[in-house]
């Protein structure tokens, strides 16, 4: 087999475009695992909820997909507030998180894909975008708008995400809420009402994701299963909590997952999340910029 | 434990499945119908996931929520052995349940040393994998899935229904008397005190790996096995159908509605919500029967965290918690 060296650019190309994405889709996780330890495994799910919410806000509004995300993100914060206020009731305060806490986002994983199933049917949902079927070339190398503009998306809200949790008091406090909560509360502040806020704004990343994620592909009620695998396998490879590394690791991802399409067929990407993942958990639990050693 | 103690376990555990078959057969002899034996072997299989499931989810706490991984690994051993050799169904229970033995201790061995989440997370990604390596695989049928001709009927059975129905009984009766010789044997023990402190059960000289493993090991056959009818059930098979995530959702369900700490709750869990599912999706509608499913599991994992059995001790003990 002849490599191509265009092809194998815009599969590079394309693979940052998709990597910049899976970096939004892997922030609200790992604001939400790596940073508050709650294991929110229904993540990629609420991300697909969102997905069609955006598209049938868009239909019936025919606003642009940008606007009825932020439109929608609203209330999955609120939502993702209350989530976590009954996870904290049942589970976190007993110290049963562990396997009835797991079971429980399992559970609701489940039922978001039931819901939806039940609302819209089997059928795939997408979005109309006017700018869909757009292309900006450079060079040889040819990026559909349709993933430029998700792309770009992604990365100023990961920008705004990384700048919030570095310079606000909340965002200091959303860092060290899991790792030094007596310390905070001797502050003043109320560790339960700082993780209620961030799971909040975790859930809101998962529905601007979502938002992304129908612009760049239809989806249907299960798509949101494919992402667990990789969107956990990125926090990982990222080191739990760390934006930068989350960065890094997503669009690595993107990168390996479109050259593995690219040069093996698409039928095959699955696996990639699958192998990345198992690798780090048996090699390198720490993640690509971690420590190494055993967790 | 004393050997006239493992004996008489075994006596009686023999003789209650012996008994239990008894009473099964003529009940479903006397409904004198087809879909009688359909639906008990529905109900015998989802007891053995949930009791496979419970092995390593309800006696070591390691949450898997890949069952269905496991369960389309034993269908499609199935698929491989009646196409090379035309196996018969023993032999491919029998396989089936070694290839799921082989997948539980591979997908321990990489991640059982970790926190439980890792092993969760893992088994969830790994049905994605083995359904992305079916779905390649054309000899087995590819995405497109495999028809299986259902072998001639033989006495004493009248239908191969039935011959189905008795093959999952014997295996979800193995693995009621696997799980309650694991819970009075050293292993159960040891997988207990892992469950409730496993730094502090590794201090105390357990072996904590070998017996996660063990447990893995153990869990995946009889994830596997449970599997394995199913494309003779079906006389179809395709990736969506084996690797359905219901299976997934029910196998931890019915462990966790039932109550994990011993097998008779997965067995309860098992009879609860596989007839809840089966009257919701004869009279509403299969996404209601979906929907059912998941609201009964997540009000008993949020308000009963010991399941049916927890709340039926609660009962019997009025002044005293658990």
């Amino acid at each position: 087999m002849t490599l191509d060296p265009v092809l194998l650019l815009n599969a590079l190309a394309s693979g940052l475009l998709l990597g910049g994405f899976y970096a939004l889709a892997a922030s609200g996780l790992a604001v939400a695992f790596g940073l508050l330890d709650v294991v929110n495994i229904a993540h990629p799910a609420i991300m697909v909820a969102a997905a069609f919410a955006v598209s049938a806000l868009s239909e019936a509004t025919a606003l642009d997909p940008a606007l009825t995300t932020l439109i929608v993100a609203a209330p999955f914060a609120l939502a993702g507030a209350a989530l976590y206020r009954a996870y904290h009731f049942f589970f976190e305060r007993r110290g049963d998180e562990s396997i009835r806490g797991l079971a429980f986002f399992f559970g609701l994983m489940f039922l978001i894909e039931t819901a939806l199933l039940m609302i819209w049917g089997a059928d795939q949902r997408f979005v109309e975008a006017p700018y869909a079927n757009g292309v900006v070339s450079l060079g040889e190398v040819d990026l559909p708008l349709r993933m430029v503009v998700p792309a770009a998306v992604s990365l100023v809200a990961f920008a705004g995400l990384y700048i919030f949790l570095k310079t606000t008091f909340l965002g200091r406090a959303i860092a060290a809420v899991s790792q030094d909560s007596e310390a905070l509360r001797l502050m003043g502040v109320d560790p339960v009402r700082v993780k209620t806020v961030a799971f909040a704004l975790s859930v809101a990343l998962a529905a601007l994701a979502g938002g992304a994620l129908i612009v760049i592909q239809p989806v249907d009620s299960a798509s949101g299963r494919i992402f667990i695998g990789r969107l956990f396998a990125i926090v990982i490879m990222g080191g739990l909590g760390s934006l930068p590394g989350t960065l890094v690791a997503g669009l690595l991802f993107g990168v390996i997952e479109d050259m593995t399409a690219t040069l093996i067929g698409p039928s095959w990407s699955p696996a990639v999340a699958f192998g990345l993942l198992l690798g780090f958990l048996a090699l390198r639990p720490r993640g690509l910029l971690g420590a190494g050693a055993a967790a | 434990m004393t050997d006239s103690g493992s004996f008489r376990f075994w006596v009686r555990a023999i003789a209650s499945a012996a008994a239990s078959l008894v009473g099964v057969a003529l009940i479903l002899r006397a409904a004198r119908n087809d879909y009688a034996f359909y639906l008990a072997y529905l109900v015998f299989q989802y007891v053995a996931l949930a009791l496979g499931w419970n092995i390593l989810g309800g006696y070591a706490g390691f949450v898997n929520f890949g069952a269905s991984a496991f369960f389309a690994a034993g269908a499609y051993s199935t698929v491989a052995l009646t196409k090379t050799i035309g196996a018969s169904l023993p032999i491919c229970v029998a396989a089936g349940g070694a290839v799921g033995a082989t997948l539980g201790l591979l997908m321990g061995a990489l991640t059982l040393r970790l926190r439980g989440v890792y092993f969760a997370i893992s088994t969830l990604s790994l049905s994605m994998v083995l359904e992305t390596l079916v779905v390649n695989w054309s000899y087995v049928g590819g995405s497109s899935g495999a028809y299986l001709v259902r072998p001639k009927v033989f006495a004493p059975f009248t239908t191969y229904t039935e011959y189905l129905c008795l093959t999952m009984f014997l295996i979800a009766a193995g693995a009621a008397i696997a799980s309650a010789a694991i819970e009075r044997s050293s292993v159960g023990a040891g997988l207990a005190a892992i469950r409730d402190d496993e730094t502090a059960a590794a201090a105390l000289g357990v072996p904590t790996l070998r017996l996660k493993l063990v447990a893995a090991t153990i869990s995946g056959a009889i994830l596997g096995m449970a599997g394995t009818p199913l494309p003779f059930y079906n006389s179809y098979v395709n990736p969506d159908s084996a690797f359905a995530i219901g299976y997934s959702v029910n196998a931890l369900a019915m462990a966790l509605v039932g109550g994990a700490e011993s097998w008779v709750g997965p067995v309860a869990g098992a009879l609860l919500l596989g007839s809840l599912q089966q009257v919701a999706l004869a009279f509403v509608s299969s996404s209601a029967s979906l929907a059912l499913t998941g609201l009964v599991f997540m009000t008993f994992v949020a308000l009963a965290p010991r399941g049916l059995i927890g709340l039926l001790k609660a009962r019997g003990r009025p002044q005293g918690g658990p």
